[in-house]
């Protein structure tokens, strides 16, 4: 069998056009239905102002789906994309951007489905508060989406930039490994936002008066509950444009990837926990207003302790690449 | 003779490198994988922390303790992830 390089790229590029699709549709339909079912929830209880929580869980639904547009366009562009110098190297490059898109839609898909649930639901209980809670619902959707926009981000760069005449070996791995760290380090942190977004919906609903304290908790907590996403960037840039002496030793290859897969598994976990956390914070800032400051200082000590585990996995990462 | 000398020669070097490369995946797979959980089961105690701070706020400091014990005892799965990675990076 003969196979050109041509071939090998086109392979890679229609390949993760249909990864990047079909992981990203994943998060983003579960978080819609997520909406819709709330939606329903809420109008089967106030059917009056059917209107409003449709309307609501409409413009929740367009927000959650923004991650898997992201998808599609990324897959569009792998399908369509014009190689004019096509090397192994490339069709490494398109792969790894096609994982980073498909992992990375996933989290921020299904977390921004929260927000949008509980804003429908509050509007059933709080109808006079409902622009509030739109208003507060698309703060905490649009901050869940930035884990997919640091993905769509890193699988533009491995698509477009001219990486030069960087040696195959070892630098097929260190891309696919620089899709994968950003992609999966992805899955936590917005799920992880989505879980603290959707607490600020319910507790603004149930008690207006804490809007204030409410929204700035949630910001705090997502902020935090990103980081890990942002280890996985940082690891990706490290891996996509630190230069590796070319070397045919198999376990050069294999320690690049090996440090994408630890970064990117790595930050799942701590993504999640931070917004349990968050979760947890929020929802009692609503009830219990007066400990504010309390319930922040911890859930700040308890985020720091659940994000260890994503520095260690950073830490192996950075040894992986630049000791072994 | 030579060539078959020559043949083992290289074999030998490339079982160490396939085994090298195996330690490298596996010590990202151990503390990417090990990760996962310490960090779901500590935001887990965290979110509960707050809830019963916000329940109880007069013993902030006692369930700032038990929390962070809780979370010391479940991080004990990432730091043998931790190990495990780097016995693999360093010692094996």
């Amino acid at each position: 069998m003969n196979v050109d390089v041509q071939t090998v790229v086109e392979v890679a590029a229609y390949v993760g056009g249909g990864l990047a699709m079909g992981f990203g549709a994943v998060g983003a339909a579960i978080g819609e239905g997520y909406t819709a079912a709330r939606a329903n929830l809420a109008i089967s209880r106030n059917p009056d102002i059917s209107g409003d929580i449709f309307k609501n869980m409409l413009v929740g639904q367009a927000v959650a789906e923004s991650a898997s547009i992201f998808a599609l366009v990324i897959a569009i562009l792998l399908l369509f994309v014009d190689v004019p110098v096509p090397s192994v190297l490339k069709a490494a490059a398109l792969l790894a951007a096609g994982l980073s898109m498909g992992f990375g839609a996933i989290g921020s898909g299904v977390g921004s489905g929260y927000p949008g649930g509980e804003a429908c639901f509050g509007i059933a209980k709080q109808p006079q508060i409902a622009s509030q809670l739109t208003t507060n619902m698309l703060i905490g959707s649009a901050v869940c989406q930035t884990p997919a926009i640091f993905s769509m981000v890193v699988a533009l760069m491995l698509m477009f930039i001219d990486f030069g005449a960087a040696p195959l070996q070892p630098t097929w791995a260190a891309y696919l490994g620089a899709g994968l760290s950003m992609g999966l380090a992805a899955i936590g942190s917005g799920y992880g936002g989505g879980l603290a977004a959707g607490a600020s919906c319910e507790g603004i609903s149930r008690q207006p008066k804490t809007a204030a304290s409410v929204t700035t908790i949630m910001l705090v907590g997502q902020a935090v509950s990103q980081t890990p996403s942002i280890f996985g960037l940082l690891v990706s840039f490290i891996l996509m444009f630190k230069s590796f002496p070319e070397s045919t030793a198999l376990s050069a290859a294999m320690a690049l990837l090996a440090a994408g897969i630890c970064m990117g598994f790595g930050g799942i976990g701590p993504g999640i926990g931070n917004g349990m956390a968050a979760e947890g914070a929020v929802r009692w800032v609503a009830r219990n207003v007066e400990h504010a400051g309390d319930l922040m200082r911890i859930m700040l000590v308890g985020q720091a302790v659940s994000q260890s585990t994503a520095i260690y996995a950073m830490v192996v990462s950075l040894v992986l690449i630049f000791v072994v | 003779m030579d060539s078959i000398l020559y043949k083992e020669e290289k074999m030998a070097i490339e079982g160490v490198e396939i085994v090298k490369a195996a330690a490298f995946i596996g010590a990202g797979l151990a503390m990417g994988l090990g990760a996962i959980g310490p960090g779901v089961g500590e935001g887990m105690v965290a979110a509960k922390a707050c809830e019963a701070i916000g329940r109880n706020p007069k013993e902030a400091g006692l369930l700032t303790r038990t929390m962070l014990v809780g979370q010391a005892v479940s991080e004990s799965t990432g730091i043998y992830s931790l190990v495990i990675a780097l016995l693999l990076l360093f010692v094996v």
